[in-house]
């Protein structure tokens, strides 16, 4: 299958008064559709730059991105993305939240079939009793739910997940983590993950990207995660081979992620 | 007899039909100089539970003894270490933590108050930053500060109520490693209150997981027997590191997790397509209904150049 999305030669520089910053240098990456890709790196590695840029969000200094066949400028529908906190409307309820989005997208269905786009949504991820709940009644777990549901109910062509559980305690992450493979097992939706939760990435992921710190981040290795769907946590919490790409992360986040570093600073 | 024990303890918040049942009949022993983690969700009751050990709130029913005499009011027997660190913020470490001490050991004659004051402020490693205000301090620098001022107290048992929860990661590691060893040195009895699994088997003796609430009660209990010191890179590889793990993790995800509300209702899914936006309305406005999967068409077009 040929690649549905293309980073190629993706850089971010800013310009200072000291001179050019390179945030991320020449950064290539090629996602095939379906495909669940992970970018895992230390803070102020630039991961959250290249998957804000993948977003619109943030200018492009230099390269391309394709996104279905098509270059990319500005932000749009067509990428859902899961923010670190949800960014709900607090006075809205859960529903209205999600409708927000899917009535700009689905502007000519009819008004019964957005009402059953996104309650199909926010019921796939737990919310069937609580949709009518105001987002400043729901915890920050079931908030980060709607977070989820609303991504997806735009139907976009991919998604992007920029830690999207890192403000949750460890148990709810593990309960939203189940979530969120089960929505995504339904559409198979292209997607791009930013995390620092080495686990998470293991259990989530195709194919784990490690970055290299920054400034300048390039991509350091790659593990393709091989596990059979639908991935079921006790029995992967039993496989060695779990224990070995757990290890190969940690060990890359400990240790390699700082060679580059290391290496220039003794070329100087 | 054990040091610490509740016994049948519920507690319930709320009057009327809105009375909710926070914990429910928790049965706990815990023996002297014991390390005991308590694992659950937040917002299970993990720290209703807390105050009742400290004796800031009394249990509905049932008892909380400490070496077999009914605990009914806070006592500096018990210190706690809170997560928010509740230190004075107009008083320097220094101070924050003489207060405790000049509370508790008023007879002491000066010298000696000090000097107690200073091994302590010394073993969490905070002596350079004595005369700090709090509002100086990192998150990870005002907790050794809380953790310092509890155990100047000297107190028989040892709270601490989720005390790295607001730290980064990499802090948190460095805290639970200084945890491990101020433990190891006067082997106090502690009960830790924690979201994170990992952090309970790096540093308890036994985990005792508490199940999502409403009432929220202690599952079956799971001996933490790896010797110390506990390496954390070394754990990754224990067979008994997984196996607790696995077993503390399926409990809270299993019976001990959240209600699940199963849905009756049949979901509908409509197989349409979004618009593209970025095309103007007027050019669509020949169409007002969206496009649905069957209909979709591949088109080539063929562009010689």
């Amino acid at each position: 299958m040929s690649d549905y999305v293309e980073l190629s030669n993706l850089s971010k520089i800013y310009e200072t008064p000291k001179g050019s910053a390179i945030i991320v240098k020449d950064f290539n990456l090629r996602i095939k559709k379906g495909e669940f890709v992970t970018l895992i790196g230390h803070s102020g590695c630039g991961k959250s730059t290249v998957l804000s840029m993948l977003a619109g969000l943030n200018d492009v200094t230099d390269g391309v991105i394709i996104l279905a066949g098509k270059e990319l400028v500005g932000p749009g529908p067509d990428r859902g993305i899961v923010f670190q906190s949800p960014c709900l409307l607090p006075w809205l309820t859960a529903f209205q939240n999600v409708m927000l989005g899917v009535e700009q997208v689905f502007f000519t269905a009819s008004r019964a079939e957005r009402r059953e786009i996104a309650e199909y949504y926010l019921a796939v991820v737990g919310l069937g009793d609580s949709m009518h709940k105001r987002a400043k009644e729901l915890s920050q777990g079931m908030r980060q739910r709607v977070g989820i549901a609303r991504a997806f109910a735009l139907k976009p062509k991919m998604l992007l997940l920029d830690e999207p559980f890192g403000m949750l305690d460890a148990l709810t992450r593990i309960e939203l983590q189940q979530v969120l493979l089960e929505v995504w097992g339904r559409t198979q939706l292209t997607a791009l993950m930013v995390t620092h939760d080495v686990d998470e990435a293991i259990f989530l992921s195709d194919r784990v990207v490690m970055m290299t710190n920054g400034p300048a981040a390039e991509v350091g290795d790659v593990l393709n995660v091989t596990f059979p769907r639908p991935r079921n946590r006790t029995a992967l919490l039993e496989d060695s081979e779990y224990y070995r790409c757990r290890e190969h992360l940690i060990t890359f986040l400990e240790e390699r992620a700082h060679h580059k570093q290391t290496a220039k600073l003794s070329a100087n | 007899m054990a040091f610490l024990e509740l016994q049948n303890v519920s507690k319930c918040y709320g009057i009327g039909v809105k009375r909710v049942e926070v914990l429910h009949d928790l049965n706990l022993k815990i023996a002297e100089g014991e390390f005991v983690a308590i694992v659950g969700y937040s917002g299970a009751g993990k720290t209703t539970l807390m105050s009742l050990i400290a004796g800031l709130q009394r249990p509905d029913t049932g008892s909380v003894t400490l070496r077999g005499e009914e605990v009914k009011e806070p006592s500096p027997d018990r210190a706690i270490v809170f997560q928010n660190y509740s230190l004075l913020p107009w008083l320097s470490v220094y101070e924050n933590i003489a207060l405790a001490v000049d509370t508790i050991f008023p007879d002491w004659p000066q010298a000696k108050r000090r000097a107690h004051i200073e091994k302590f402020i010394a073993m969490v490693n905070l002596t350079p930053a004595r005369e700090k205000k709090p509002r100086e301090l990192s998150g990870g620098m005002r907790q050794r500060v809380s953790v310092a001022r509890a155990l100047a107290m000297n107190p028989r048992i040892l709270l601490l109520d989720e005390p790295l929860s607001a730290l980064d990661a990499l802090t948190r590691a460095t805290l639970q490693d200084e945890i491990e060893r101020i433990w190891e040195s006067d082997r106090k009895t502690v009960v830790l209150i924690t979201n994170d699994v990992d952090e309970g088997i790096l540093l308890a003796d036994r985990i005792i997981p508490l199940s999502a609430g409403p009432r929220a009660t202690l599952g079956p209990e799971v001996k933490v027997d790896i010797e110390r010191p506990r390496n954390r890179k070394e754990l990754n590889h224990d067979p008994r590191f997984k196996a607790i793990r696995k077993e503390v993790i399926s409990y809270l995800l299993g019976t001990g997790s959240r209600a699940k509300s199963s849905l009756t209702r049949k979901l509908i899914l409509p197989d349409i397509e979004p618009e593209d936006l970025n095309i103007p309305r007027s050019m669509t406005g020949w169409r007002n209904t969206p496009i649905r999967k069957g209909e979709m068409k591949e088109e080539s077009v063929e562009v010689k150049s």
